[in-house]
């Protein structure tokens, strides 16, 4: 592992005179699992944009290792290893649950790549295995279409994994999950940091409890508070703006 | 892990559906031979079922082209047809430089209408058309410029679904327009007609009329081998993947603009030689040809067959344009709401087509 950090400094975003993110820095070390929690309008999905190359920042220094992510389009972040997990899980309901691991795993991403690419029984194995990982072997053939909710969510990780990324973000995976599922999505969460960075953004606070790692709350695009999670629960700014409300 | 490494098997339907095109190539294939029988045979064919057939083989050509961009790529272009007319506009100049003296004003080098027009030399885009081979290549060159230079403006400036149609739609116009105009140095409103030859070979000839037919028989083959072998590689499934969550693929490093670059300019190319064979098959190429209906009818065509499944685009090409054939004959008037009827009827009852009912079929009866 390169162990490259990721490495947010004075980031501004402003749409329309309305600033999403407001001189946001933050620092995610190689391997951190960090949640980040706030309430609607914080910022989170802005910062997850400005990380991924969707939105370009006003101002402020984004960067990975030594990259300048400002500069990137959206597939070259992503081949730099970070990936990215939607809110609304995205995948590919045409293709099955193979496919679409397949089309996710680390390969070459060109057109001509693509059409030469065949199946190794080494790229098959790396397939099952993050399959096993996720829990969807069973349903191997099946198309993404006809997955329950929660199982959607495990693909989209599944494909995560088989990008091989060494960061990677993931935006409230466990709304609409029922608690036994939660509590798996949290072990798999925690089993993958470690070797990777891992960011949840997450509004389910028992559910960035049982991550049990360091969380930063953010409000109105600045940062709030950070430290573990009785620390800011007991933070009054914290307190005040949301978890009394 | 053994279920995670093998593939399914093909499925009954995918075998069915292969046995199927196999027995429809060959039925194809024979009409020129029946149509050598003595005239009172039961089984002859008549010089306009043969001729009819061959421009429909083209029409199939550029509905699987079509298919490959919106069924595969989700590149809905309501142009389509101007590929198709530019591809049989260069295969007009090669046919025009080969009538040489042999025009209605004689001259040695100029076609008709530029002597007519007053042209003195050859407008420099003319050179190298007497040549087939440099013809050929222009059949597919120009169509694939086109398509490069519009699909890069257009997919690296994110503009997908109605602005995408829109655009190519005013694409398909804007040609028209300028290949209406006289100066344009490609005969106006007339275009080209009163072809003599091909390769030696006289056009309008029963021989002829069989060798062009087996020519497009043959672009459609390798057209459909083309497209099955490339849809079924994981190109296919990036292609899909892309139609179906375009910003998704990015995320996971798919540099979508290329990958849709790539499917549209291969379509455009083959849809610049499915222009280029029904060219010498109908005789005449007139700016007519990029008018948006035609486009919008292509559209129809896969819509009907059912799209993204390249067999429902041949399906579409081949039942709509019988269809055309008969009531612009039987009904002439009728011919449009027909059409537009088909469309609604389509979308509403039969999203996934006529391929879509088939299945629906096999499914009913518990196969």
């Amino acid at each position: 592992m390169k162990g490259r950090s990721l490495y947010l400094d004075g980031v501004t975003v402003v749409f329309d005179g309305f600033r999403a993110l407001n001189n946001l820095s933050l620092v995610v070390e190689p391997g951190e699992l960090r949640a980040i929690i706030g309430p609607n309008g914080a910022g989170k999905t802005t910062m997850m944009d400005v990380i991924t190359g969707k939105t370009r920042p006003t101002s402020g220094t984004v960067r990975f290792g030594d990259m300048d992510l400002t500069r990137l389009d959206e597939p070259t972040i992503a081949n730099l290893g970070i990936g990215r997990k939607f809110q609304k899980p995205t995948v590919f309901d045409d293709l099955t649950v193979f496919e679409n691991i397949e089309l996710a795993l680390k390969a070459p991403r060109g057109p001509i790549a693509c059409i030469k690419w065949h199946l190794t029984g080494e790229a098959a194995d790396r397939i099952g295995q993050v399959m096993t990982e996720v829990g969807l072997v069973e349903r191997a053939h099946d198309p993404a279409g006809i997955l329950s909710h929660g199982q959607r969510q495990w693909l989209e990780i599944g494909m995560l994994l088989a990008q091989d990324p060494e960061l990677l973000l993931v935006d409230e995976p466990v709304a609409g999950m029922t608690d036994a599922e939660t509590e798996h999505t949290a072990a798999m969460l925690v089993g993958i940091a470690g070797k990777r960075s891992v960011v949840v953004v997450e509004h389910d606070l028992e559910f960035v409890r049982a991550l049990g790692r360091r969380v930063t709350v953010l409000h109105e695009g600045s940062v709030l508070s950070e430290g573990s999670i009785d620390h800011v629960q007991n933070d009054p700014r914290v307190i005040e703006v949301y978890l009394g409300r | 892990m053994s279920i995670a490494l093998t593939a399914p098997p093909p499925s009954r339907m995918r075998l069915g559906i292969r046995t199927g095109l196999i027995i429809a190539v060959l039925l194809l294939a024979a009409l020129p031979i029946l149509n050598l029988l003595p005239r009172d045979s039961a089984f002859h064919v008549s010089d306009f079922i043969v001729s009819v057939t061959g421009k429909w083989i083209c029409y199939a050509v550029l509905a699987l082209s079509l298919d490959l961009a919106w069924g595969y790529a989700g590149i809905l272009s309501l142009g389509h047809g101007a590929f198709f007319a530019l591809g049989g506009y260069a295969m007009g100049m090669h046919l025009m430089r080969l009538i040489g003296p042999r025009g209605a004003y004689g001259h040695p080098v100029l076609p008709d209408f530029m002597v007519f027009l007053g042209y003195t030399e050859l407008p420099w885009f003319w050179h190298g058309f007497q040549s087939f081979p440099y013809a050929m290549l222009m059949v597919m060159l120009v169509p694939g410029a086109l398509a490069l230079v519009v699909g890069f403006l257009a997919f690296r400036s994110r503009i997908t679904g109605v602005y995408l149609s829109i655009l190519t739609q005013a694409m398909t116009y804007a040609l028209m327009l300028a290949f209406f105009r006289n100066d344009m140095g490609f005969g106006g409103n007339n275009g080209f007609t009163d072809f003599k030859e091909l390769l030696g070979m006289p056009l309008g000839t029963p021989s002829a009329r069989a060798v062009l037919f087996y020519a497009s028989l043959v672009l459609l083959v390798g057209s459909m081998l083309l497209c099955a072998a490339l849809t079924r590689t994981k190109y296919g499934r990036v292609l899909t993947a892309i139609r179906d969550a375009e910003s998704r693929a990015r995320f996971l490093g798919y540099d979508t603009t290329r990958h849709k670059l790539f499917a549209f300019v291969l379509s455009a190319m083959l849809a610049g030689l499915a222009g280029a064979l029904y060219v010498p098959q109908v005789g005449i190429i007139n700016p007519g040809e990029f008018s948006p209906g035609n486009s919008i009818e292509a559209v129809i065509w896969v819509a009907v067959g059912g799209r993204g499944t390249l067999v429902g685009a041949l399906l579409g090409a081949f039942s709509v344009n019988a269809l055309k054939t008969w009531l612009t004959s039987a009904a002439p008037d009728l011919w449009l709401f027909a059409l537009g009827g088909l469309f609604v009827a389509v979308t509403l009852f039969l999203p996934r087509g006529l391929i879509g009912l088939f299945d629906r079929v096999k499914k009913g009866r518990g196969a």
